[in-house]
């Protein structure tokens, strides 16, 4: 599966911040978004994993193939570790929280609740959410913040484990996530600062 | 989808999770109404029906906006959004949840509070029948003014006002309802209107609160 992005324009609060975006990216393959804060690669992020409308452009692949992680972990404090990753399971309709378990070292903590979880273990459990998806697209948002180095590795394993099996990632992120990929700078895709006339100013 | 309404039962029931909230202010309602308006037997009577309806209403009222404010916040709604079951079906069971913990416990505790309020015997199958009835429109609506007003930090008051006025004709039928059911007249007519008003919501305010959030989630 071959995700395929072309002159994607998108907006934030009302402003244009990125357009004419072109890459493609295919599977086995991982591709880095790099640029300064305020960039919008968040905003590009969510744009291709569906939570909001492009401006332009056109996407290859439907938001449905794609496993999105924010920098919120989507977690439920009074659930334990085992339960939050059941219960993503079954909205995705997969079976089997182990191998997640297994690849963030969560085995120990599968039966504590998610408020007893420091910052990093609770990014590992969000994290872990992406292998009980079955979706083939990876789309991260700065996956690694609040993750030891090792953590960091476990992180990187489960990214080749992921393209080894056919999946694509496309990764946000700031710090060198210890394997070689593709990079792409989205500074070079900056939109002319401009106000949208059509922007529904009551829902800004 | 049950997945989720099992997850929200859960998390209502566990610790902090707000389980019994609405029944406890609809007792705390309904045990000071006779402190308040006087001990007399026959004014009880006669407000009874209207106490019960307003009690209930103002006890759902209590806790919608955590219907969606809490999956905001800890990013949830943005993972149930990408996720393949429909927006849709998380708003029918964020309701169906709601109502559950809420409207619900509230029906079931009426009778027990009709007799505080001196409710004509003839009353209480009419009070339950139509808080049962009744009630999930109550939730149905709140979910979708809970997903308006989503994204607002303490988005609480404006979710009240937006809600209270489509509260307004289900609370008119329930305690009309009661009330004729109470001096032993014929109900039918009252209760059509309220089971009507439940079905259109039910049917048409999920995909209204769907789109409500998608907006709100850019």
């Amino acid at each position: 599966m071959e995700l395929a992005v072309s002159d994607l324009a998108c907006a934030r609060g009302g402003v244009p911040v990125l357009e004419g975006v072109n890459f493609t990216l295919a599977g086995g393959e991982a591709l880095l978004l790099r640029g300064p804060n305020g960039i919008g690669k968040t905003t590009l992020l969510r744009t291709l994993a569906g939570l909001q409308p492009a401006l332009a452009g056109s996407v290859s692949v439907p938001p449905e193939a794609m496993a999105y992680a924010a920098h919120a972990d989507g977690l439920k404090a009074t659930l334990s570790v085992a339960e939050n990753l059941r219960f993503w399971a079954r909205i995705f309709g997969t079976s089997g929280i182990d191998a997640a378990l297994e690849g963030f070292n969560l085995v120990e903590l599968a039966d504590r609740q998610a408020h007893n979880l420091s910052a990093g273990q609770k990014r590992r459990l969000g994290l872990a959410r992406l292998l009980v998806t079955g979706r083939p697209i990876w789309v991260l948002d700065e996956p690694t913040v609040s993750l030891d180095l090792a953590s960091v590795a476990l992180f990187g394993d489960a990214v080749r484990r992921h393209l080894d099996g056919g999946g694509a990632a496309l990764i946000a992120t700031h710090i060198d996530l210890g394997f070689t990929a593709r990079e792409l700078d989205v500074t070079a895709f900056r939109a002319a600062p401009r106000r949208l006339d059509a922007f529904d100013e009551a829902f800004a | 989808m049950i997945a989720l309404l099992v997850r929200d039962l859960t998390l209502a029931i566990r610790a902090g999770g707000g389980f019994g909230l609405g029944l406890a202010f609809f007792l705390i309602v309904v045990v000071l109404v006779p402190f308040g308006v006087g001990p007399e037997g026959e004014i009880l009577s006669a407000i009874a029906p209207g106490i019960l309806w307003v009690g209930a209403l103002l006890s759902c009222l209590l806790s919608l906006d955590r219907i969606f404010a809490l999956d905001f916040e800890d990013g949830s709604l943005d993972l149930l959004a990408t996720a393949p079951i429909p927006l849709e079906a998380v708003v029918a069971m964020k309701a169906v949840a709601h109502w559950l913990t809420t409207g619900l416990p509230l029906t079931l505790a009426a009778p027990v509070l009709g007799l505080l309020m001196n409710l004509d015997p003839a009353g209480y199958s009419w009070l339950v029948a139509s808080l049962a009835l009744g009630t999930p429109a109550l939730s149905m609506i709140g979910a979708f003014g809970a997903a308006l007003t989503v994204g607002l930090k303490r988005g609480g008051l404006l979710l009240s006002l937006l809600v209270l006025p489509l509260y307004v004709p289900t609370l008119i039928f329930g305690a009309e309802t009661v009330g004729r059911g109470a001096d032993g007249m014929a109900t039918a007519t009252p209760m059509l209107m309220l089971a009507g008003i439940t079905l259109a919501t039910l049917a048409l305010l999920p995909f209204a609160a769907a789109a409500a959030i998608r907006i709100n989630l850019r």
